[in-house]
């Protein structure tokens, strides 16, 4: 928010909002917003935890604001990569170009866990496998934005950023007559359109999508459902779809109805049990083969993951130069792989300032922040580092921008990511905004939600 | 509509109505225990037959044994191992709806997430500190505002008429069970019997029905058992009659024939069990047996239920 | 070599199931070593599916049957013309990059057992076609040709300890092994016709194909019978492992028990 000692400008206007405000008064917008979401129902189960099943992520109303020539930039740059990961995506999964060219090496695309060779040979309609490329980004200044990973298979939280506007309009009308903010309800719209830009060929008829949920007891089912409910398209389980010929099919009470696009917020691994895994009881037997004789589209389609592991990331830059013969705009976290001998002992000699994650990893899960880690805990991150380093990568603790927040004292700043939602079919599509996490925990890095992060309305200027 | 969301909101349905049943075999419980027993083992007989009207006397007896009446209480009301205690009926409609929130209003998620959201409160105070009568009038307070959210809210659609057929179904089976528990009281040479103890049973039957008064501005008069016969079973005006609950789900039925251009075979049963109830008379009925007649109309919808289960709600649709 | 073919897979179910998913690979491929001439599946009942050809070469073929259904049956017959190429695949044509074939799975990781038996194959050479043949020796001296000890869940492992399998095993072992050494290496199931002085092999077989980097080209072994395919061998298709490779993938819905029937015939045809 600060340069220079000076407020940034697009944050001006917010001064005279918040001076305005009581601690009674934000008291009782909080306790507001909090009846809100409780009431819609937006509420996150955290894994592995018990107690309230329906916790709320903590909403801070402060809303993070970038001008239209910040956002310009971004969203050149965010689009930039995720047309760069799709045509990776086309070329590994067909004559892997880039690995012949040398430019990645061929272990860290073809022995990736992501890998499907189910899919190997096939192009997808239009050539998009990531339909939804959810771009995570910080900010170290004022002009310098780093992109900390890729999210190719089903980003979530979307309806966090949606949900997070209606709220801060509902409160706080006022602020959005007087400051030009651009609206983001458009993206269940665009999605839509996305998706059903997509269809099979076989598809002779506007399309009908659905969304493929794990069931009411996942976490992200609130979004699955709002997202359906958004869209105006069905919600189904992997029980409510069956493979009947060379198409899939939804049980309605009128009988059965031909699916043609499914937007799926189910892993690869659980899709068909006839392809992967031979236990799942959340897919469709015989989807993936309705899939690959072109009777169906899946997105994310299957594989998408190839390009959104930890240890790809690194090549994305390289990507966006073989592909778009572009240079790239938005910069990558400079990042050592701990599976080379010489970066693993830069790494293992620089515990202490790093931070430390595992290739698969996501969540904030197994993840060391070298800074705020005892000896103990740097030590025991070292031997599990020794003992598996191509399960590793290590990133500098970078000097995250923060936004500020509201805090038992009154505002001070905390550190923030975002992550925008670019849309991939028929068109390259971004909506103003994306989802800004906040790390509540004063001095914290981390802004997982599933580790005390909160969320906040993430605004873009007009003007 | 998915089979899975109109299977939802048939459920839904299903266990709003049961809670209230249970919530008014609760409120009859507590009166009779209010009067002198008359008879061998008086009130354990009425709980034994309301526990027993209800399908719950198995599994009361095997975990407390003995009916002991603050047992009674706890097991129709808190407790999940019970899967028809209020308890569980109400967070099974909430789990239900919150699967197909969707296809709900916000007046409608409202009602049944406010009930679910005050039960964890309930099931929290200390059990000293409630009173049953309260706790049977706060089921039905909620049962009703989730049901008048339902009619004033909801869009006219299939899903409407899941949620109708649901209700209906339910409050068939449960008003026929009501009655052939009791069925021996209004056997109609009793009537000749006519002593003060009988007709408390009727009375207490009314009761659970929650139509005593509304028998008595439509009767007037001695209350007999044909009288209460005609009322429960061939009355239009009572409001858990079998013919009010065929009648409706007919009318459910015929529309998603009807909206669907599809006749099913749940739509020609439910039309041949009403036009059952409109041939007859209580002479019909007590020619027949109560005891039979009821037993075959239970057995009716139950076949009713797995043809709507099968016609529309299974997913096997073709 | 001109070989007929007739494989009937027969599934049962105690009660009626409400419907059958299956996906098929169950047509041979053409490429140098063998020609479908004539080639025919059908499925009672079966509603044909999607088909395509995947990365790996192979044609799948997905069917459905709608129930209630309590009796299917799958039947291939074909003729088809066969070469022996010792062994080596050529003129198939496919897309899968050969390291991906380094991926372990359950049935295929390498204990200490395996990585020290292809470890000892290993010594004395450099040359990956040489070290093949000699784990395929090794493989075959290691695990004894015995039907009834294990099961299709049998994992290369665990049919190394016990020192006996079927082919399957044979064929996961190889596979462990190589990719132990750094060898792709994947799954074949296929047909052989079996000579009248062999051993009592089944027809429905199955070995290991291995990728051979100086011959750009992927080399059958065949362990239980410690010889490279040859012109009395058919290729249906090929996986990370048996399951992978399964010629019949499938699954019913409903809750009826499964009983499976299966019998192969190959016979030469007289030129």
């Amino acid at each position: 928010m600060y340069e220079d000692g000076q407020v940034r400008p697009p944050y001006a206007r917010l001064e005279h909002w918040t001076r305005a405000m009581p601690a009674e008064l934000r008291h009782l917008k909080q306790a507001e917003a909090e009846a809100l979401f409780r009431r819609i129902g937006i509420t996150f189960a955290v894994y592995g935890e018990g107690g309230d099943p329906d916790r709320l992520i903590p909403f801070d109303m402060f809303p993070r604001v970038f001008t239209q020539a910040e956002w310009l930039r971004l969203e050149r740059g965010i689009k930039q990569r995720a047309r760069a990961l799709n045509a990776f995506l086309v070329d590994v999964y067909g004559r892997g170009e880039i690995v012949r060219a040398g430019r990645i090496p061929a272990h860290l695309v073809y022995r990736n866990a992501a890998y499907e060779k189910a899919v190997v040979g096939f192009v997808p309609p239009r050539g998009v496998y990531s339909h939804i490329v959810g771009v995570d980004l910080v900010r170290t200044g004022p002009d310098q934005f780093y992109v900390l990973e890729d999210n190719c298979r089903t980003p979530s939280g979307v309806s966090y950023m949606l949900e997070n506007r209606e709220i801060m309009m509902r409160m706080f009308p006022a602020l959005f007559r007087e400051n030009p903010i651009l609206p983001v309800d458009r993206y269940p719209e665009l999605l839509r359109r996305t998706l059903a830009s997509v269809a099979p060929a076989k598809c002779d008829r506007d399309p009908t999508v659905a969304i493929l949920t794990p069931g009411h007891y996942n976490s992200a089912y609130y979004e699955h459902s709002f997202l359906a409910d958004m869209m105006g398209v069905e919600l189904v389980e992997g029980q409510d779809l069956f493979v009947e010929g060379e198409f899939v099919w939804m049980r309605t009470t009128e009988g059965p109805r031909k699916v043609d696009v499914i937007y799926r917020r189910i892993d690869d691994a659980f899709l068909d049990p006839l392809c992967f895994r031979p236990d799942s009881a959340l897919g469709v037997p015989g989807l993936m083969d309705v899939y690959r004789s072109g009777g169906v589209t899946i997105a994310s389609a299957p594989g998408a993951g190839v390009a959104d592991d930890k240890a790809i990331y690194t090549y994305v830059p390289e990507m966006v130069r073989f592909y778009l013969g572009e240079a790239p705009i938005l910069e990558n976290v400079p990042t050592w792989q701990c599976a080379r001998a010489d970066e693993l002992k830069h790494v293992l000699e620089n515990l202490h300032e790093l931070v430390v994650k595992e290739v698969h990893g996501s969540g904030g899960y197994g993840m060391l922040v070298g800074p705020c880690s005892t000896k103990a805990q740097i030590a025991a991150f070292r031997a599990k580092i020794e003992a598996n380093p191509g399960n590793y990568i290590a990133q500098p603790t970078l000097a995250l921008s923060t936004c500020p927040t509201f805090v038992e004292e009154g505002i001070a700043p905390r550190h923030v990511d975002l992550r925008p939602y670019c849309l991939m079919g028929e068109r390259v599509e971004l909506v103003p905004g994306g989802l800004t996490r906040v790390a509540l925990t004063e001095g914290s890095l981390v802004v997982n939600s599933s580790q005390g992060g909160g969320v906040k309305d993430t605004w873009v200027l007009a003007e | 509509m998915l089979s899975r969301t109109a299977d939802n909101l048939y459920w839904i349905a299903r266990y709003i109505e049961r809670a209230e049943t249970m919530a008014r075999l609760l409120q009859v419980g507590e009166r009779i225990s209010l009067v002198p027993h008359v008879g061998g083992g008086g009130f354990r007989n009425e709980w034994d037959s309301l526990l027993q009207a209800s399908g719950t006397a198995d599994g009361f007896a095997r975990k407390y044994g003995e009916a002991v009446q603050r047992n009674i209480e706890s097991y129709v009301f808190f407790d999940h191992d019970n899967p028809s205690s209020i308890a569980s009926c109400v967070a099974q409609a909430r789990e239900n709806a919150r699967i197909v929130r969707t296809a709900l209003t916000a007046q409608v998620w409202d009602a049944l997430n406010t009930a679910f959201q005050e039960l964890r409160q309930l099931e929290r105070t200390e059990r000293s500190e409630l009173d049953i009568l309260a706790l049977a009038e706060w089921t039905t307070n909620k049962t009703a505002m989730i049901k008048g959210a339902i009619d004033t809210t909801l869009l006219r659609n299939d899903g409407w008429d899941f949620l109708h057929l649901g209700y209906n179904l339910e409050r068939a089976d449960n008003t026929a069970r009501l009655m052939d528990v009791k069925y021996y009281v209004l056997l109609p040479q009793l009537d000749l019997v006519g002593t003060g103890y009988d007709n408390y049973q009727w009375i207490t039957l009314l009761r659970a029905l929650s139509v005593l008064r509304a028998f008595r501005w439509a009767y007037g008069g001695e209350v007999t058992a044909r009288k209460i016969a005609d009322f429960l079973i061939l009355n239009g005006q009572c409001p858990r009659s079998l013919i009010t609950c065929a009648c409706s789900m007919v009318t459910h039925l015929d529309r998603l024939a009807e909206g669907y251009a599809r006749p099913t075979g749940a739509q020609a049963l439910a039309r041949r069990i009403h036009a059952d109830l409109a041939g007859m008379t209580p002479d019909t009925i007590f020619d027949e047996g109560l005891h039979e007649f009821l037993g075959r109309f239970v057995r009716d919808v139950a076949a009713l239920a797995r043809l709507v289960h099968e016609d529309y709600l299974s997913g096997d649709v073709r | 070599m001109i070989l007929t073919v007739t494989h009937r897979t027969l599934y049962r179910y105690d009660a009626p199931v409400r419907g059958v998913v299956q996906s098929h690979r169950l047509t041979p491929a053409a490429f140098e070593g063998q020609r479908p001439r004539d080639w025919r599946v059908t499925v009672t009942g079966g509603v044909t599916g999607g088909g395509f050809r995947d990365g790996a070469g192979d044609w799948v073929q997905g069917y459905t049957v709608q129930g209630p259904v309590s009796e299917i049956e799958v039947l291939v017959e074909g003729v088809i013309e066969t070469a022996d190429t010792a062994g080596v695949l050529r003129g198939h044509r496919e897309a899968v990059a050969p390291p991906v074939y380094l991926r372990k799975t359950a049935a295929t990781r390498a204990d200490n057992a395996l990585r020290a038996l292809a470890e000892k194959a290993q010594t004395g050479t450099q040359d990956p076609l040489d070290q093949a043949h000699r784990l395929m020796a090794a493989v075959a001296d290691a695990i004894d040709y015995r039907p009834g000890q294990t099961d299709a869940g049998t994992s290369a492992a665990e049919a190394l300890a016990r020192g006996a399998g079927v082919c399957q095993d044979h064929a996961h072992a190889m596979i462990a092994c190589a990719r132990s050494l750094g060898l792709p290496a994947r799954y074949v199931s296929g047909y052989l016709m079996a000579g009248e002085d062999e051993g009592p092999h089944e027809a429905a077989h199955a070995w290991a194909e291995i990728w051979i980097e100086g011959l750009s080209a992927w080399v059958g072994f065949d362990a239980a019978n410690r010889c490279c395919p040859n012109a009395q061998y058919i290729r249906l298709g090929s996986g990370f492992d048996a399951r992978d490779a399964a010629p019949i993938r499938g699954t019913a819905r409903g809750t009826g028990e499964e009983r499976l029937d299966v019998t192969v015939a190959i016979a030469a045809v007289q030129q």
